[in-house]
C-alpha cells in the first residue's frame, strides 16, 4: 500500500537506526506522548533495538487512560437510564469505572452502542426520535474536529435528542505539567504526529525555548518513529532544543486551520483533571455556552458521584512516564487485559496492554 | 484510536451540505468526513481518524523525506565497514 508499505520497509529502517547507535554518546531519556506510538515502539521492538543509553518512557497521550474517573462514573449512570441510547468508541466499554464498566451496563441490558465516527450518533439520533442519544467525546486535539462538527451538524440540522459527555484533553499543557514537575526524568519529545496534522507545531514552540527540551513531530510508522527519534537524538547530542517536523508529509506548521476553525466555535478551554495525573490548568475543552444544550453533563442530573479508584493500580505513574508498565506489581498478574484494573491495560493505546500483548512481561533488568 | 492508515480518496460528494468521500484502505472501501480538506480531488492520499479525514498526504513532502533517508542507508553502507555502532546494543 502507498505511503505504508514504505515506511515499515526494515531495509529502510535498519540504516536511520545504525545512524542513531553511531549518534549517540551520552544517556538520554525520550518521551513519546502519543499512545498509539508507545504500541508501534513496543510492537516494532524500539525499546529492544535502540542503543541502551536510550531510554523511551511512555506518555499519557492515551485518551482512554486519562479521561477521569468521576467522567466514566458518570457515563455509566447515564448509560444505564431506560430512555438513552449510549454511543461511544469501542475502546471506552471495557474502562473500570468506579465499580462497573459501560460493557456491564450492556450486558444488563442498557442500549450502548459502538460507531465509528461521533457523525454516526446523528443518524441514530434521527431514527429514534423516541430516546436520548448520548456520545461520550473524549479524545486529543485529533479527535476534537470530528467531535466538535458532529455537535455543530445537530446544531445545524435542528437535532434535539442528541448531546455530549465532552472529556477533551490537550497535548501542551500536559507537556508543561510533565515538565514543571520536580520528579522529570525526560529530555526530549516526541510530539503526536496526527494531534500535530490538526493543531500545527507553533504551540510547541514557546515550549522548546522555555524548558530548553527538543520536540520532535514524528509519525506512526517504524520509519517515522526512528527518524523521529535520529532528530530528537541528534538535537540532545549537539545541545539544541528546537521544534523539528519529520512528519512532513502530514503536517504543516499551521495545522488544519479548516479544523481549528470549527474546534474554536464549539470548544472553549478548562481546566481538566487527568485520571491517575490529577488536575492540568487550561488542558481541556469544553463546549462553550452557545452549545449548552448539547451538554450531556447538563442535560442528565446524576446527582453526587463518589469514586473509587484501585488501590493496585500505578497508572498515574506509568502515564507520567515514571514507572514502567511491567514495573508495576499487579501488571500480568491481578491486571491483564481480560481483567483491567486501570484504563492502561484496557485502551488499545495504553501502555500497559502494549507491554502485555508483545510479551514485555517481566521488568528487565539493567540488560 | 490514533493510528491513522493512509487512504486513497475515490469519490467524493455531500451528505447534508457536509463533504463527504469514500476511502480506499488496500482494498477495505469506508466513508469519511472531508470538510475538513475541501482542496481534496479524487486519487489524494489522506488520513483519516474516527470518521474525518485530517488531511491530504504532501506526495512531495514524501518523496523528499524517503530520498533523504535512502541517502543516509546508503551513507550508513560505506561507513558500516570501518566504523561499528557506538551504541551498547546488540
Ligand atoms: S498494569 Fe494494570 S494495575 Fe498496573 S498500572 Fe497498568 S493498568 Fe494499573
Amino acid at each position: 500500500m502507498k505511503y505504508l508499505t514504505e515506511y515499515r520497509d526494515a531495509e529502510r529502517v535498519k540504516p536511520i537506526l545504525e545512524e542513531i547507535h553511531r549518534t549517540v554518546t551520552r544517556p538520554w531519556v525520550l518521551m513519546e506522548i502519543c499512545g498509539g506510538q508507545t504500541h508501534n515502539l513496543i510492537r516494532y521492538g524500539f525499546d529492544q533495538l535502540l542503543p541502551d543509553k536510550i531510554e523511551l518512557v511512555h506518555g499519557p497521550g492515551c485518551p482512554v487512560c486519562v479521561t477521569p474517573l468521576e467522567l466514566i462514573d458518570k457515563a455509566l449512570q447515564i448509560a444505564s437510564r431506560p430512555d438513552v441510547i449510549f454511543a461511544s468508541f469501542g475502546d471506552m466499554l471495557r474502562v473500570p469505572g468506579s465499580s462497573k464498566d459501560l460493557f456491564q451496563i450492556k450486558s444488563e441490558g442498557g442500549d450502548v452502542r459502538v460507531v465509528y465516527s461521533p457523525l454516526d450518533c446523528l443518524k441514530i439520533a434521527r431514527e429514534n426520535p423516541d430516546k436520548e442519544v448520548v456520545f461520550f467525546g473524549v479524545g486529543f486535539e485529533t479527535t476534537a474536529p470530528a467531535n466538535a462538527m458532529a455537535i455543530l451538524q445537530a446544531h445545524q440540522q435542528g437535532i434535539r435528542n442528541f448531546s455530549m459527555l465532552v472529556s477533551h484533553v490537550r497535548v501542551p499543557p500536559a507537556i508543561e505539567a510533565l515538565l514543571t514537575s520536580p520528579e522529570n526524568r525526560v529530555q526530549a519529545f516526541l510530539a503526536a504526529g496526527h494531534v500535530c496534522t490538526v493543531m500545527g507545531t507553533w504551540e510547541y514552540e514557546p515550549l522548546a525555548e522555555r524548558f530548553k527540551v527538543p520536540i520532535v513531530v514524528t509519525g506512526f510508522e517504524p520509519l517515522d518513529l526512528a527518524w523521529g527519534i535520529l532528530r530528537a537524538i541528534r538535537q540532545l547530542e549537539e545541545g539544541r532544543a528546537e521544534v523539528e517536523n519529520a512528519y512532513e508529509r502530514l503536517v504543516v506548521p499551521e495545522g488544519n486551520i479548516p479544523a481549528q476553525k470549527i474546534i474554536n466555535q464549539v470548544f472553549e478551554s478548562c481546566d481538566r483533571k487527568w485520571r491517575g495525573v490529577g488536575l492540568i490548568p487550561q488542558s481541556g475543552w469544553r463546549l462553550r455556552p452557545e452549545f449548552a444544550d448539547y451538554d450531556a453533563e447538563l442535560r442528565f442530573d446524576v446527582g453526587a458521584i463518589e469514586v473509587s479508584e484501585s488501590e493496585l493500580c500505578q497508572a498515574g505513574l506509568v502515564l507520567q512516564g515514571r514507572l514502567k508498565p511491567n514495573e508495576c506489581p499487579a501488571f500480568g498478574k491481578e491486571c491483564t487485559p481480560r481483567t483491567p484494573l486501570g484504563a492502561p491495560m484496557v485502551s488499545s493505546e495504553g501502555a500497559c496492554a502494549a507491554y502485555y500483548q508483545y510479551g514485555r512481561l517481566a521488568a528487565e533488568g539493567a540488560s | 484510536m490514533c493510528l491513522g492508515v493512509p487512504g486513497k480518496i475515490t469519490e467524493i460528494y455531500e451528505i447534508n451540505g457536509l463533504l463527504m468521500g469514500k476511502i480506499d484502505f488496500g482494498g477495505i472501501i469506508k466513508e469519511a468526513c472531508l470538510a475538513y480538506v475541501p482542496e481534496a480531488k479524487v486519487g489524494d492520499y489522506t488520513v483519516v481518524h474516527v470518521g474525518f479525514a485530517l488531511n491530504l498526504i504532501d506526495e512531495q513532502e514524501a518523496q523528499e523525506t524517503l530520498a533523504l533517508l535512502r541517502e543516509m542507508g546508503a551513507l550508513g553502507e560505506e561507513l558500516g565497514e570501518e566504523e561499528a555502532p557506538r551504541g551498547d546494543g546488540e
